[in-house]
């Protein structure tokens, strides 16, 4: 006990900070990316649509490193977009908080814009015709019809993509690195901890993993209550 | 009050191709489901595009397949009731009837408090839609179209899901809310009572075309064409076979008509409604069926008997007996004979 008091008085938590601000960053991108794909894709033929849909879903479906590997491919600062960011405007990704972001959008991003596509696809169309022939505007139907009808599946598709983004360990491992204080997240700090045998610390950490996820879930659950009450318990 | 329109859509197997040009304020389609009239209505609206064709409302062309007019429905005007209303969810009410209105905050607030008034929906300003009866979203998505000068609403089956009392009670107070209005409303539906008591004039509708168009009066008082004839509740439509101007046979019914009137050679068919038959007791007079009864079936407020036709494979004829016959029939047994009146025979074809 008194080990467990010592280690927390001591802990670092810089990882915390990192992993929260990461998560909430991503999410407003994916937020904002996904929607707006969503929507395209929802409005698109049935052959775009598969072929998007899948590019868009990749990331979801294959490993994060998988992931890594391109993003790192895409900015190394020996490859073309690595070095014109570089040089034009002093952007660099590779082993940088940046770099967190980038690859927890990536592989955050599929989650939200899937969620927010079938939700989409429920929505009435007759809501969509009615505010058609009532002479709103297409942007103000979106916003003020559409994206409310679609909220509840948009809304989970926003936590569980803030969830997916504040864990993500394989690609931000490539991309960003484990700089303690710069882009170490809690997912990699368990990684190192174990590597030097901490047990303990690592256990801390997953349990304000644990703690943060289950709140994730419940908050979940609570926002989508309103269905749930009307859904008969059998 | 006009509305000029050619409209032609190809979707999967079928093909609408309708021209109608009417003056009237109250304008009904009538058709079973499937012949199209959703879709003439939602291509006059501009929430379907047809493949071809024109279509003028109230002098201006809003579509024209040749000149490539094609106005989005916002800049038409017409207001469109969806059979489910189509409120928006999550809008209270009172957003729900501004939603449409255009202008500063202030002119909204006082057009939407207007509305609310006009359609007695006070108290209820801030409910949802999903928290209001059948009635109340009525006159919500009503109070919405009549918001912001429509030049032209459209009703698409308003009432065909709801039950039978409230059914009656809302169409009623539909007419109340829309007799004010100077505009045109086009009621489309396959309820041949709703029709009826709310149009003027009347488009009969059958597989993607017009069959027949004039004063409603007039087409329930002549269909002329069998498919006009049916959706308007007509229960007896039978074969003939035309002997002369004067003679009509039914082999379905073995028996031969005479008439005054002049049958024109296109006749086919004759019509003749359930409810116009006259019992005949006795001696057998001109123009009479025999009165076989095959089956009854007892309603509330009147009896349904189903004559047998008399040659094999007929189908049957109905005869409808309201109230005050039914008396009549309980006390001398029943007749013989069914005579078909001339003037209740539609000539068809």
């Amino acid at each position: 006990m008194d080990e467990i008091l010592k280690i927390l008085r001591e802990l670092d938590w810089s990882p915390l900070y990192i992993s929260l601000k990461t998560g909430v960053v991503a999410t407003i991108i994916s937020f904002f990316l996904g929607i707006f794909a969503a929507r395209k894709v929802v409005k698109a033929g049935p052959r775009v649509k598969a072929i998007v849909d899948g590019i868009l879903t990749l990331p979801m479906v294959l490993p994060p490193t998988v992931a890594g590997f391109f993003l790192l491919l895409l900015f190394s600062r020996r490859r073309p977009l690595g070095i014109f960011l570089f040089e034009n405007f002093d952007i660099k990704v590779v082993q940088t908080w940046l770099g967190c972001i980038i690859a927890a959008t990536v592989i955050a991003f599929p989650l939200m814009y899937r969620n927010a596509r079938a939700a989409f696809e429920l929505v009435d169309v007759n809501l969509i015709y009615a505010a058609r022939t009532l002479g709103m505007g297409e942007v103000e139907i979106f916003w003020k019809v559409a994206v409310p009808a679609a909220g509840p599946g948009i809304l989970s598709g926003t936590i569980l993509t803030f969830a997916r983004a504040m864990g993500e360990y394989g690609a931000t491992s490539m991309l960003a690195g484990n700089i303690p204080g710069k882009t170490g997240t809690i997912s990699q700090k368990i990684a190192m901890v174990i590597q030097d045998g901490g047990y303990l610390t690592a256990g801390i950490w997953v349990v304000i993993v644990m703690l943060i996820a289950f709140g994730i879930v419940f908050l979940m659950n609570l926002v989508s209550g309103k269905h749930m009450k009307q859904t008969k318990r059998w | 009050m006009s509305i000029q329109a050619e409209i032609r859509k190809t979707y999967g197997d079928f093909k609408l191709d309708i021209k109608l040009d009417s003056s009237s304020k109250r304008i009904g389609i009538l058709g079973a489901s499937g012949c199209g009239k959703s879709m003439t209505l939602k291509s006059i609206a501009g929430i379907e595009q047809p493949d071809s064709g024109r279509i003028c409302i109230e002098g201006k062309t809003v579509y024209d397949s040749a000149q490539k007019i094609n106005w989005k429905p916002q800049k038409r005007k017409i207001r469109y009731l969806f059979q489910n209303y189509a409120l928006f969810p999550t809008m209270t009410v009172e957003a729900n009837i501004g939603a449409g209105v255009r202008g500063t905050k202030a002119e909204k607030k006082e057009r939407t408090s207007e509305m609310i008034r006009k359609f007695r929906l006070e108290g209820l300003e801030s409910r949802l839609p999903g928290q209001l009866s059948g009635g109340q979203q009525q006159r919500v998505a009503l109070a919405r179209i009549m918001a912001y000068r429509p030049e032209m609403i459209l009703l698409d089956e308003p009432y065909s899901a709801l039950d039978v009392y409230l059914r009656d009670r809302l169409q009623q107070e539909m007419q109340e809310m829309l007799e004010d209005y100077d505009g045109t409303v086009i009621l489309v539906s396959h309820s041949r009572d709703e029709i009826y008591r709310f149009s003027q004039e009347l488009l009969v509708m059958d597989q993607g075309t017009i069959i027949r168009s004039g004063s409603v009066k007039e087409i329930f008082a002549d269909p002329k064409r069998v498919e006009a004839a049916r959706i308007s509740g007509c229960k007896n439509i039978v074969k003939i076979r035309r002997v002369d101007a004067h003679t009509i046979d039914i082999p379905d019914w073995c028996v031969s008509l005479v008439m005054k009137r002049t049958v024109p050679e296109d006749i086919t068919h004759i019509g003749f409604r359930a409810h116009d038959f006259i019992p005949v007791w006795g001696e057998r007079k001109e123009n009479c069926i025999a009165a076989e009864v095959g089956s009854i079936a007892e309603l509330p407020f009147e009896r349904k008997y189903f004559i047998k036709g008399a040659a094999k494979g007929a189908e049957e004829i109905c005869w409808f007996v309201q109230r005050e016959l039914l008396g009549i029939l309980e006390e001398k047994g029943m007749p013989e004979f069914l005579e078909m009146p001339e003037e209740k025979i539609l000539l068809l074809k």
